[in-house]
């Protein structure tokens, strides 16, 4: 086994283990944190791909803001936590048998019918276009030629999700008491 | 020194970067001193002087005594370690004992990106262009921020497992008091990065070889040093001390080394941020004869980080504490605003002298 | 050998696969709102190993508007489940059954 390998499996197995423990762990704010530590894995992975800029905006957003308001949440609402008598809602034996056949469709479709030859020899990427990511994905970003208009819909996007996020969680005056 | 493969450099790294924790626990330890002291010295008193000094004998019998107070760092830490290390029943087991040190470890990767030097023969290896524990990192900026960004996990976790109300409303407030003040951080950080054209920290640092970006932008470091001050939690933002309030905040279920750890981790980020700035705006290792002698880069950076440790601790002393609201309305009515137009005249002023409409 | 884009797609599967079967099996809205990030996390790691294998450059901008749709979603499902929560006491999402009529 390469050193490659070894960091690999080691950064894939803490996210396995750590979104596994997303799912079984019936402390909410545990939970949160193992989906956290699942993140920090899914930026190593990055790191290791090559992506240190989306490694960092991974830290940055799924990590330091999304993680951190959901944690907000939980301890702003703790009555949430409350122990339940069954963490699984009623319909989980639907569920289980749906989610296992769709991994069983995802392997069918990676080992069987997913086959390119273009992924069986992987181009060399230019180490100048690795070196220039950052100034690449920018002017990626700003170019008419490339996704200037994504880039303008997601920030009305953000807008229009902060402005309903404050118009749904308003209080009512009723509520106050 | 010539490092050719991807092993050297860890190793490398490893080392560098073990002697450079050392340097900055070690600059902790004299951080306190340093606070207690000038503190005394704003407030007309003498502070700390009893803990070692050197003796010297005048010819009236008496002894002066010369650095008084110089081992009161040790003193307070081997009373740190020796007290009983209490943990409350009620904890959630696992988060208490993590937090304490998920909250050094980001002040310790902060470390990392930090350019302490130019290049220095024998020290710096060789095509690299500064001396920092992981030099080369084009994304130094955006590192610190994630890194930053991370830091609140500590504050969350100590203030949620400890169990308590005064521990968990501090918490909350502290936390809430990081991310406000860290758009604004963010945003004003993003000045040098325009100004020099690289988020690598060592560029910023040579872009500031004419002037410091300081005198180039005023309102940008103030700014900066605000969050700064917000995002340590030093006075006027140090509501998580609030002792009349809160009791210690999300400390207070804490005793012993544990509850040293955060206080480690707070003076080891002053001392880094204190860095940053001087990175950031002050021309970081640059000064006088640096070209000539490179290693200067050391002792300009520690007088830069010197200099910002005093100022902190002299806002300390002259400032009243805000009160929660205040602090709030003042992160995002006043700072954010000022940052994000100060932004937008940067990038336009940067755009119009590059086109050759203003001409400098 | 090195760690070829195939282990990547595994990881990819596994994760979004554990993803899944939070948000068909648990009852905390919070808990399925977490797994759906999990979720959105393999489909990028997906993107990035595939613009790396491919050696360009669109799968990281593309992982940026997911991470963009994620924040916004994160914003609006939050409010809603605190308001839900708010209203109802609960975020057991088998009580969460006014469409059922």
């Amino acid at each position: 086994m390469t050193g490659e390998q070894f960091v690999f499996l080691a950064v894939s197995g803490l996210t396995i283990v750590a979104g596994i423990l997303v799912v079984t762990l019936r402390n909410l704010f545990h939970a949160a944190l193992a989906m956290m530590l699942s993140f920090l894995g899914v930026a190593g992975i990055y790191i290791m791909l090559g992506a240190g800029f989306l490694a960092a905006a991974q830290l940055l957003i799924y990590i330091g803001a999304i993680s951190i308001l959901i944690i907000f949440a939980i301890m702003l609402t703790r009555r949430m936590m409350q122990a339940q008598d069954t963490p699984f809602n009623s319909q989980a034996g639907a569920g289980l048998v749906t989610a296992v056949l769709s991994f069983i469709l995802l392997v069918f479709v990676i080992t069987r019918l997913w086959r390119n030859e273009i992924f069986d020899s992987p181009p060399e990427v230019p180490t100048a276009i690795m070196n220039q990511i950052v100034v690449q994905l920018g002017s990626d970003f700003v170019s008419p030629g490339a996704y200037v208009i994504p880039f303008i819909v997601a920030s009305m996007l953000l807008l229009a999700a902060l402005i309903g996020a404050v118009y749904v969680a308003w209080p009512q005056v009723e509520d106050e008491a | 020194m010539a490092i050719n493969t991807l092993s050297q450099l860890a190793v490398y790294s490893l080392v560098v970067g073990f002697i450079m924790t050392f340097v900055v626990i070690t600059g902790f330890a004299y951080t306190t001193l340093l606070e207690r002291k000038l503190l005394a010295r704003l407030q007309h008193r003498v502070g700390p002087n009893r803990a070692g000094y050197i003796p010297i004998p005048t010819r009236g019998g008496k002894e002066r005594k010369l650095l008084g107070g110089f081992m009161q760092p040790a003193a307070d830490a081997v009373k740190l370690f020796f007290k009983e290390d209490m943990t409350p029943v009620m904890v959630d087991k696992w988060t208490y004992f993590l937090a304490p040190i998920i909250t050094v470890i980001p002040a310790i990767f902060i470390l990392a990106v930090i350019p302490w030097a130019g290049f220095v023969p024998y020290i710096t290896p060789e095509g690299r262009d500064y001396f920092a524990i992981a030099p080369g990192i084009n994304v130094g900026v955006l590192f610190i921020l994630a890194i930053t960004s991370i830091s609140v996990y500590g504050v969350v976790l100590a203030g949620w497992s400890s169990n308590s109300k005064y521990a968990i409303l501090g918490g909350i407030r502290a936390s809430a008091q990081m991310i406000s003040y860290e758009l604004a951080m963010g945003l004003t950080v993003l000045v040098p990065v325009m100004l020099a054209n690289s988020m690598d920290l060592g560029v910023i640092v040579e872009g500031q070889r004419g002037m410091w970006y300081l005198f180039l932008q005023p309102i940008a470091a103030l700014v900066f040093w605000i969050a700064a001050l917000a995002e340590l939690q030093r006075a006027p933002f140090d509501l998580l001390e609030a002792e009349q309030e809160l009791s210690a905040g999300f400390t207070v279920e804490y005793s012993s080394m544990r509850f040293g750890m955060f206080f480690l981790a707070e003076y080891m980020k002053m001392i880094i941020f204190c860095a940053l700035f001087a990175v950031f705006f002050l021309g970081g290792y640059r000064g006088p004869f640096v070209d000539q002698v490179p290693a200067l880069g050391f002792v300009y950076t520690a007088l830069k980080v010197f200099l910002g440790l005093c100022v902190m601790i002299w806002i300390r002393a002259s400032l009243p504490r805000f009160r929660y609201d205040q602090l709030m309305s003042f992160g995002w009515k006043v700072l954010l605003p000022i940052s994000v137009v100060n932004f937008m005249i940067v990038a336009v002023m940067i755009v119009l002298v590059e086109e050759g409409v203003l001409g400098f | 050998m090195t760690a070829t884009i195939d282990w990547y797609v595994a990881l990819s599967a596994i994760l979004f696969t554990i993803g899944a079967l939070g948000v068909l099996l648990r009852r905390s809205a919070i808990i399925v709102f977490m797994c759906i990030e999990l979720m959105l996390n393999s489909a990028n790691l997906l993107f990035v190993a595939f613009a790396r294998s491919l050696g360009d450059l669109h799968g990281q901008v593309l992982v940026f508007f997911v991470i963009v749709v994620a924040a916004a979603e994160v914003a609006v499902g939050l409010a809603l489940i605190v308001t839900i929560f708010r209203t109802k006491r609960s975020i057991n999402i088998d009580e969460i059954n006014l469409l059922k009529g």
